[in-house]
């Protein structure tokens, strides 16, 4: 039963900066708008944390910190795909390539630095009471309580309320969102430099929550497996709790199985969750392959308005 | 009264209005757009750089001199442009299609791996044979790397994007498997890196240079990827698909066999790119052989808007800002300042080809309160 506690509090550790990220997907795509930046957002907003960390010493200006630099790349991204109605593939490619570099240069100056305090942890009494689980919950730091917050916000924002509805139908059909009177290009630059912001924080906490100090391509492709985990988690941001946590159960088993002494070469336990993405997107394209796949219709198609400004 | 709103000079009562458009027909934008976008994304870095106290002056001649100022510098950036080309034909091929790869730096680590398996394993090959080899094993294990993306996406609608940059992590694992474990060089010192591959196994250089063979490959490559495009069934059928894919099926055309043949062509190149770099360049398999090759070839695509003689020139300027990255290491910036760069080029790229779409059309309108 150790283990199991272990392992449960290991996924709820690594699966908080994955839930950051899946939820701020999630926000961006059901707009309709693909978000391919993940990764340099998570980077950008990780290099940003520690800057600030350092300097200043305030946990509250690093986390606004890195969500400002969420907010800003977001609107770039909003501005090139909505405005411009650029490819926005490429709009999110060129910003993971300029997010790596740029956050490489950034952080050369406290490249390795310790960071000056770590995230609260909160102790919550009546919990520990509870046998196995207990102990999970019971140590939390203020991001996992936070990711809770947010992906419960998200979920009712996204299914009940009106706001939530316009944003979907936006996803779905601009077209008739327009005629209908729903402000298309609002809800589209709102919802990306919010889900944006939602991915510069995912970076902060995995810098100050799982890995303690800067170092350049911290992120390893995480970014990109939250952008995997919104297709698995159907745009639906409660299911992405699951998706994350049980990703996050992946990346740490490797590091455990290595800790109880298996003899595979630890290149090939770092392997699984990767190869693991890739399965379950096949399973999931075979066992839906005559029903929708729940992804927003208009997901990735710029809207033209009379093809006018 | 006669009043035409139209023609302002039969009444006082109008406006002169600028009204934006989007012209979604045309199709490709003017060819100095690229030129341009270099430029503003130099700029736009060099802003950043002052930011940080440094002299964008300083950092940008740093970087030309590095790259084009010496014959050395010269040389090494067309060492770099071969790997570079390579892969940008390879991906250039998918996204003829629009088939999403983004794995070349997965599909190099490929080649490599297999071009350098046939100097652990048969080092004994006729010398004549050993290149051949290396090359075919290269190319093939590439093209595998690209089939392994190819197949989710035919069969099981898994988008590709993400297949092949997970196929990205997990070659350069496997990568890293080898030459820190059962690869590594046993009188290396502990480098991370196979023994150093013998004069056979190494491909021809020019003179005393580090140019090697491999830049031939390169524009060969070129010049199939120019012919095959334009004067064989295949590439029509391929330009069909990328112009059309519903006309292309309805014509009878095998979609998801012509994402098979793309992936594993454009990953075979990438393999290419990968045997060419070991065996001409560093002449044995090493940790961080590839400083982003992969993900520099698809800016290096799109910045030549997949045309052959494009692809030629931004693999030589980008080929261009890797070795002046290198080469800003002496005043303690990091290499991948350059990646940073090639961001910035590929979003006012992207934002200048959207904008060179909209037309200002100067419309007349009735003031208000006229009528």
């Amino acid at each position: 039963m150790e283990f199991i506690t272990q392992l449960l509090s290991a996924a709820l550790s690594s699966g908080t900066p994955l839930l950051f990220a899946v939820g701020g997907g999630i926000l961006i795509e059901r707009s309709g708008i693909i978000q391919l930046g993940a990764e340099g957002l998570m980077l950008m907003g990780a290099v940003t944390a520690s800057l600030v960390y350092i300097q200043t010493g305030s946990l509250l200006l690093t986390l606004l910190g890195s969500l400002t630099v969420g907010a800003l790349l977001g609107l770039l991204h909003a501005f090139l795909c909505v405005s411009l109605r650029a490819n926005q593939i490429v709009s999110g490619l060129a910003l993971t390539l300029f997010g790596s570099g740029f956050s490489a240069y950034l952080g050369k100056s406290v490249s390795g630095m310790p960071l000056p305090g770590s995230v609260p942890r909160f102790e919550i009494p009546f919990l520990n009471a509870i046998p196995w689980i207990g102990p999970v919950f019971n140590n939390l730091d203020l991001l996992t309580w936070l990711s809770f917050v947010l992906v419960a916000l998200a979920t009712v924002f996204v299914y009940l309320t009106s706001w939530g509805l316009d944003l979907r139908a936006v996803g779905d059909n601009p077209a008739t969102a327009d005629a209908m009177g729903i402000p298309v290009q609002a809800f589209r630059y709102g919802s990306v430099i919010v889900g944006s912001m939602f991915i510069g924080l995912a970076g902060a906490d995995l810098l100050l929550a799982f890995s303690p100090t800067w170092s350049e391509g911290m992120t390893a492709g995480k970014g990109w497996i939250a952008i995997a985990l919104v297709i698995f988690a159907r745009w639906n941001p409660l299911r992405a709790m699951f998706c994350a946590y049980f990703f996050g159960a992946l990346d740490s088993l490797g590091f455990r199985m290595q800790l109880l002494g298996s003899t595979i070469p630890s290149y090939f336990l770092k392997m699984i969750p990767y190869l693991v993405t890739i399965l379950v997107l096949m399973y999931l394209g075979w066992r839906n392959r005559n029903k929708p796949s729940g992804a927003p219709e208009a997901l990735g198609i710029p809207y033209f308005r009379e093809q006018r400004f | 009264m006669n009043k035409n709103p139209l023609n302002h000079e039969t009444t006082g009562s109008l406006l002169t209005r600028y009204r934006l458009e989007f012209d979604t027909n045309r199709t490709s934008s003017p060819w100095w757009v690229p030129f341009v976008s270099v430029v503003l994304g130099l700029v736009f870095c060099g802003i950043f750089i002052a930011l940080n106290g440094m002299s964008p002056y300083t950092v940008y001649m740093k970087m030309f001199k590095g790259a084009f100022g010496t014959s050395f510098g010269l040389t090494e950036t067309l060492v770099k442009l071969i790997p570079l080309l390579l892969c940008a034909l390879g991906v250039s091929v998918a996204y003829k299609i629009s088939v999403w790869n983004i794995g070349a730096e997965g599909q190099f680590a490929a080649g490599a791996l297999a071009a350098t398996s046939v100097s652990i394993y048969f080092p004994d090959l006729p010398v004549w044979m050993i290149i051949p080899v290396m090359v075919i094993l290269g190319i093939a294990a590439g093209g595998a790397w690209g089939a392994l993306t190819a197949l989710p996406r035919t069969y099981f609608g898994v988008n590709e994007l993400i297949t092949s940059l997970m196929l990205n992590y997990v070659a350069l694992l496997a990568l890293n498997y080898f030459v820190f474990g059962p690869w590594k060089d046993p009188a290396g010192l502990n480098f991370p890196g196979t023994p150093m591959f013998t004069d056979a196994q190494s491909l021809p250089v020019l003179g005393t240079t580090r140019l090697h063979l491999g830049l031939v490959f390169a524009l060969v490559a070129v010049a199939l990827y120019a012919f095959m495009f334009r004067y064989t069934r295949w590439g029509y059928e391929l330009r069909l698909i990328g112009a059309n894919p519903e006309v292309a099926r309805n014509a009878g055309i095998n979609i998801k066999k012509h994402i098979l043949i793309v992936m594993i062509v454009s990953g075979g190149l990438a393999g290419l790119a990968g045997m060419s770099e070991v065996s001409g360049v560093t002449h044995r398999l090493m940790y961080g052989i590839s400083p982003g090759y992969g993900y520099t070839a698809i800016i290096v695509a799109w910045l030549a808007k997949l045309n052959p003689v494009g692809l030629v020139i931004s693999s030589f300027l980008f080929a261009g800002l890797i070795v002046g990255g290198y080469s800003v290491q002496t005043i303690g910036l990091p290499s991948s300042i350059s990646l940073m760069m090639q961001g910035a080029i590929l979003f006012f790229l992207i934002a200048g080809d959207m904008m060179s779409k909209i037309n200002i059309r100067r419309i007349q309108v009735p003031m208000k309160g006229a009528h």
